[in-house]
């Protein structure tokens, strides 16, 4: 009751909190009570006499409340005033149980916490290469998977548009277990300029370039000219064999994967989009989410993936 | 109009505007249900396009339904029913016209901006400002029109009917302007003048009393008129009429919160939201009450009567869904049910089960009164669309109450190492079977609509064809 008269609101809006919500639930309660009984007596229908007016030929008994209704209302209102007693509702005043929904959540967090952590920590010193043949493991980790990466990833992991596939074994930030962890635990975001400041034409000579590098339908003479631009503005990043770079993520372009390519698209269009407009890859950091149990088990899991992926 | 219809005394013809307009829009928005129901079982029904997407119709239907269907069977039938039990005309025959013709023009921006993809992203509230000034300003007429002609009444009292329908109308008008406040960005653009939490707050306190305003309270009205006119009895009890009446506008207001149970809002205001969200209960029940009551000694005529069995079984769904809403309320209760199906096919429980059926019912009493008839065409096809109506609305509900209590499990359910045993999409899988069945219930409600447009085309053709004669005296 202390901070009755200051906390989250200030004194007058608590005080105008209670004033009106308990005047709604007092003013419905008199309401009740003040209409409980007819002074008329019953026929032998049981109905009472009418009140005298008529609307348009409707008329109006006079009967009395019934009296299972009259209860179910004071039940309520019973049950609200108790509940407004143990529970935060009237202004600043807290409850006697001291409930908040802040605190429910933290508790039933602690009480999971306390329960499954256990199951977690156990595959902390097993290393990520031996965790991945682990069945059961695997099945643990797979759910963490389901549940947290598959939204973007889809739930056989083969990515999507804008999404990596992590079943294949082309890696933007590397595959081994320590790049994945790292992904994993801090996110990790990628950026590809827009080069629409080299003109239509650059762009268009770069995309023939681009193309030839992974053995597409090509126009060589663009593409010629293309390599120069290439060496001289991508290689930074993409290198001069254009294989990329994995402490950057930039990509392979000579692998024939296009994580921007639409299914309807065609690559060179897909290449001319990224070339024009750039592109934002975001993974979001998940260690804050999961804990760095679960991004152990998970980086395991996606080990596993490439793992099968070299054995099949 | 052929001028034996005019009534000497009442202003019939925007009553009949109004009960054709809410067959035709009942139809329409049914359908736009149905449609929207069937892209939930075979989602590339919506043909990739975006003015045929989910997102785009189901705000359609919803505005359908809510403002065109309900709206109109409120604006007629409120029209009738203070005329008839005030013993006055409308206060202005041309303010009541603008109410009518305004009100169609508001629909018919609303079925040309949704596809469009014009929305506030406010539930029930979708459309934009320039829309919501014409609402504002069509429903303060009505309010005008409907209130001055009880100031102009020639009886003493007012008939409890109308209480609700001026509680609902001027409870409206304060929740649209408030709810809408908005500073405009472009001509079909605005922002809402609130945020966050408190914009939240404020369009749930909204979109609640759309529910216990537009289809509570101006349902009961149309309830207090109809039922005991068909029932040929008086109502039960006119004390318990005055502690419901004033106990579900009072404690209505309060209610919004529970849609917001553990979110953002603060936990004061979801405990109110739930305490009077419960208390809630008993006045929604008066009104039941005093609607079944009034039957006591008239049961035999459901026999025979298929009006009022629609009349009945709609106080049933009011009975049951109401009694489903403070259960739902409770916040351990909410914590399953909050997002899911169950919440859908509650909505329905009350907007197919209560007020379509109370509407329909009303409509089958009036519309042959409005065209100088007798009764309908034929009350078989009456009894028809009461078995369709009254199956499809089971079917929509209870599939919706297994889809939405078997999504609430499987979301929380957790296997032994604490991770969830189900992802998302497993959930929508299981949920296939479920929304096939509620597209069957969605496409007998707009079969018993059909049926209804052709009850209701033989019923005024058949009037032209007797108008030779005197009319026969409107009951």
């Amino acid at each position: 009751m202390s901070n009755l008269w200051g906390d989250s609101l200030s004194g007058f809006w608590s005080a105008w909190i209670i004033v009106i919500s308990l005047g709604t639930i007092g003013i419905s309660a008199w309401l009740l009570f003040s209409n409980r009984h007819t002074d008329k007596t019953p026929d032998a229908d049981g109905n009472v006499e009418t009140t005298g007016h008529a609307a348009d030929g409707i008329e109006e008994y006079d009967n009395a409340l019934p009296k299972w209704w009259f209860q179910l209302f004071v039940g309520t209102v019973v049950f609200a005033l108790g509940y407004l007693v143990l529970y935060p509702g009237l202004g600043n005043f807290q409850g006697l149980l001291g409930w908040s929904q802040e605190k429910q959540w933290e508790q039933e967090v602690a009480q999971a916490e306390e329960r499954f952590a256990p199951i977690f920590e156990q595959y902390q010193e097993i290393p990520i290469p031996e965790l991945a043949k682990d069945q059961e493991a695997m099945q643990v980790a797979e759910r963490i998977f389901l549940n947290n990466c598959a939204v973007c990833h889809g739930s056989n992991a083969r990515g999507g548009y804008g999404f990596p596939n992590l079943t294949d074994n082309d890696w933007l930030y590397g595959g081994e277990p320590q790049n994945i962890v790292t992904t994993l635990t801090n996110g990790r975001n990628g950026l590809m300029p827009s080069w629409q400041q080299l003109g239509e034409d650059n762009i268009e000579n770069l995309t023939q370039y681009v193309l030839s590098l992974s053995g597409e339908d090509h126009d060589s003479a663009r593409a010629d000219k293309g390599e120069s631009t290439f060496m001289s503005v991508c290689a930074a990043c993409h290198g001069p064999d254009a294989t990329g770079n994995t402490s950057l993520g930039s990509a392979n372009l000579t692998d024939n994967i296009w994580l921007y390519k639409k299914p309807e698209q065609s690559v060179a269009d897909s290449i001319r989009q990224t070339l024009h407009n750039g592109r934002n890859g975001h993974m979001p950091a998940q260690a804050t989410y999961i804990g760095e149990d679960k991004v152990h088990l998970v980086a395991a899991y996606v080990y596993s993936l490439r793992y099968d992926n070299q054995e099949g | 109009m052929n001028t034996t219809l005019e009534h000497p005394t009442y202003n019939y013809k925007v009553v009949r505007q109004f009960a054709i307009m809410t067959v035709v829009w009942g139809i329409i928005g049914m359908t736009l249900g149905v449609i929207i129901a069937s892209e939930l079982v075979w989602p590339q029904l919506n043909l990739g396009l975006p003015w045929t997407s989910f997102g785009r119709l189901r705000p359609l239907h919803t505005n359908a339904v809510i403002f065109a269907f309900g709206g109109s069977a409120l604006m007629g039938t409120s029209y009738y029913v203070v005329q008839r039990t005030c013993q006055t005309r409308l206060f202005s025959d041309k303010l009541a016209a603008f109410t009518f013709w305004g009100w169609q023009a508001v629909i018919v921006a609303a079925v040309v901006s949704l596809p469009l993809g014009y929305t506030t992203t406010k539930e029930y509230a979708e459309l934009e400002w320039p829309i919501n000034i014409l609402i504002a300003v069509v429903w303060v007429t009505y309010a005008a029109v409907f209130l001055m002609t009880i100031k102009q009444r020639k009886t003493s009292h007012i008939y409890v009917a109308n209480w609700f329908y001026a509680a609902f109308i001027l409870t409206i008008a304060v929740l649209h302007i408030v709810n809408n406040a908005a500073i405009p960005v472009t001509p079909m653009y605005s922002t809402s003048i609130y945020a966050g939490a408190v914009d939240a707050m404020v369009q749930w306190w909204y979109g609640h009393n759309a529910v216990g305003f537009f289809l509570t309270a101006g349902f009961l009205g149309m309830m207090y008129y109809f039922v005991p006119k068909q029932a040929e009895r008086p109502v039960y009890s006119y004390r318990l009429s005055i502690v419901h009446f004033w106990a579900l506008i009072m404690v209505y207001m309060w209610a919004g919160p529970h849609h917001l149970h553990y979110t953002a809002l603060p936990n004061w205001t979801q405990s109110l939201g739930m305490v009077l969200s419960i208390i809630l209960l008993a006045p929604s029940w008066g009104g039941m009450i005093n609607g079944m009551m009034t039957l006591s000694g008239a049961w035999h005529k459901l026999r025979t009567d298929p009006i009022l069995r629609f009349l009945v079984v709609a106080l049933s769904f009011y009975g049951m869904s109401t009694f489903e809403g403070p259960m739902m309320a409770v916040k351990t209760v909410n914590a399953l049910s909050h997002y899911t199906d169950w919440t859908i096919g509650h909505v329905h429980a009350g907007a197919l089960g209560w007020v379509a059926m109370i509407t329909i019912g009303s409509m089958y009493h009036l519309i042959p009164r409005l065209f100088g008839r007798v009764q309908m065409h034929s009350v078989n096809l009456i009894a028809v669309h009461f078995w369709l109506a009254t199956i499809g609305t089971v079917l929509y509900i209870a599939s919706m109450w297994v889809n939405g209590i078997m999504q609430g499990l499987m979301w929380r359910a957790i296997n032994p190492d604490g991770t969830l045993m189900y992802t998302f999409v497993e959930a929508v899988e299981a949920s296939a079977p479920g929304y096939f069945v509620r597209l069957i219930g969605g496409l007998f409600w707009v079969t018993g609509m059909l049926i209804m447009a052709y009850n209701v085309y033989m019923t005024v053709k058949r009037r032209e064809a007797v108008s030779e004669q005197p009319a026969p005296q409107a009951a």
